[in-house]
């Protein structure tokens, strides 16, 4: 494949077939790898598609500057985009997010701009808010309130999985911002009778219980519920001990978040398998492992000596 | 028949303090009748009125079952259920 600059190269992943992890010939689990994004995640599609669509409106011109709350992929996507656009950006992250995480924008030329840990990504979205306030000229792009956001997923991820798997009954993917399963989700909807769309929602331990969840009382202006068909609230435990079996039996090295994701998928899946249905299930692998490597649950001897490691941090 | 029942921090004061206890029935109805057998005041915690509480979510194997059947979601022996309280605000 070839393309005219690496922006243009967002999108066109892989869509993969898990025959280890496949409940049965009739029921099979795919893998969307949207790590093979530019810069390695979901996010370098709505990042683009809300960068471009600020452009076309207006709102964003040569010399402004970038605000956003983000625990880091979004903000990865949209410091590259910046940096090759002329932009200055600025990221509002919580405190307790990786280490990779914020090399990776410092390396894009992001500024950032830490938020408490307490509250999470919801304490991020509030200093955000507050910053751009502060400064009315700064753009906020707001990928979760933005219409581009799930508007990326609509024109291009959806489309994709479609035109590689027509016979696709269940689509799954992470419940962060809600764009990749309110942009999926609607143009599967539109296309696919009986379609199911799946939610992944990051359950954590005490420590940093709800931090991300929905029930900590934001909802994203994004969501939509009736576009979902089910939710699952998937731990910590699970979603460490999914991404590990995936590396194992797959290959395939995930971030934690992909292994909630697929702990739904592999749900889902075996209920059809129970119930004697035909299945193909499609699940977002929403970005690699290599930002969560410090953590050292890919390599920790044991899934409890893993989610130890990873006990009190975000992941998704 | 045992069903795992998983229960939140904040409802462990009618568990004795246990982070998982087992009942039994065919509906989360009657799982949450049973519980309260052995754990009374437990069930008026999360159901109100034939319903799940407003600022409760249940999930049976890790789905909300407020997409399934609610209170009304068949269980079997070997499942697993989670009550977690819903913050103020809630999702919807």
């Amino acid at each position: 494949m070839r393309y005219d600059s690496p922006l243009a190269a967002v999108g066109n992943t892989p869509l993969v077939r898990l025959p280890r992890l496949s409940p049965s010939d009739e029921v099979s689990v795919w893998a969307k790898l949207e790590d093979r994004n530019p810069t390695g995640s979901v996010k370098d599609r709505p990042a683009l598609h809300m960068i471009e669509q600020a452009e076309a409106d207006g709102r964003l011109t040569p010399g402004c500057t970038i605000l956003e709350p983000t625990s880091g992929n979004t903000g990865i996507s949209l410091a590259m985009a910046a940096r090759l656009k002329g932009y200055r950006i600025v990221c509002v992250m919580p405190e307790n997010t990786s280490a990779e995480r914020r090399e990776l924008l410092a390396m894009w030329g992001a500024q950032i701009i830490s938020s408490p840990a307490a509250g999470g990504s919801n304490t991020a979205v509030r200093v955000a808010k507050e910053l751009s306030a502060e400064h009315p000229d700064w753009v906020m792009l707001y990928q979760y309130g933005n219409t581009a956001n799930p508007g990326a997923h609509y024109a291009t991820t959806g489309p994709e999985i479609l035109a590689d798997l027509p016979t696709i009954t269940h689509f799954v993917a992470g419940l962060g911002t809600t764009g990749t399963l309110m942009g999926v989700g609607r143009f599967l909807r539109e296309k696919v009778p009986g379609v199911s769309i799946v939610a992944a929602e990051p359950r954590y331990d005490d420590v940093v219980y709800g931090l991300r969840n929905l029930d900590e009382g934001f909802v994203p202006e994004l969501y939509d519920e009736t576009v979902l068909t089910t939710r699952f609230s998937v731990g910590s435990e699970d979603a460490v001990r999914r991404t590990r079996e995936l590396l194992a039996e797959e290959g395939i090295f995930a971030g934690v978040s992909t292994g909630a994701a697929l702990h739904a998928a592999l749900g889902v899946a075996a209920k059809a398998h129970r119930a004697g249905q035909r299945a193909d299930v499609v699940f977002v692998v929403a970005d690699g492992g290599w930002k969560y490597l410090s953590t050292g649950i890919y390599t920790a001897e044991s899934t409890e000596a893993a989610v130890a490691a990873l006990h009190g941090q975000l992941w998704a | 028949m045992a069903i795992e029942v998983r229960i939140p921090t904040i409802l462990r004061t009618y568990t004795d303090g246990q982070k998982a206890v087992e009942g039994a029935g065919a509906t989360l109805d009657e799982l949450f009748a049973d519980l309260d057998t052995r754990h009374a005041g437990l069930r008026d915690r999360v159901v109100d009125g034939g319903e799940l509480r407003r600022f409760v979510n249940v999930y049976l194997n890790d789905e909300d079952v407020r997409f399934l059947d609610g209170i009304a979601t068949k269980v079997a022996d070997g499942d697993s259920v989670t009550i977690l309280p819903a913050v103020a605000g809630g999702s919807r």
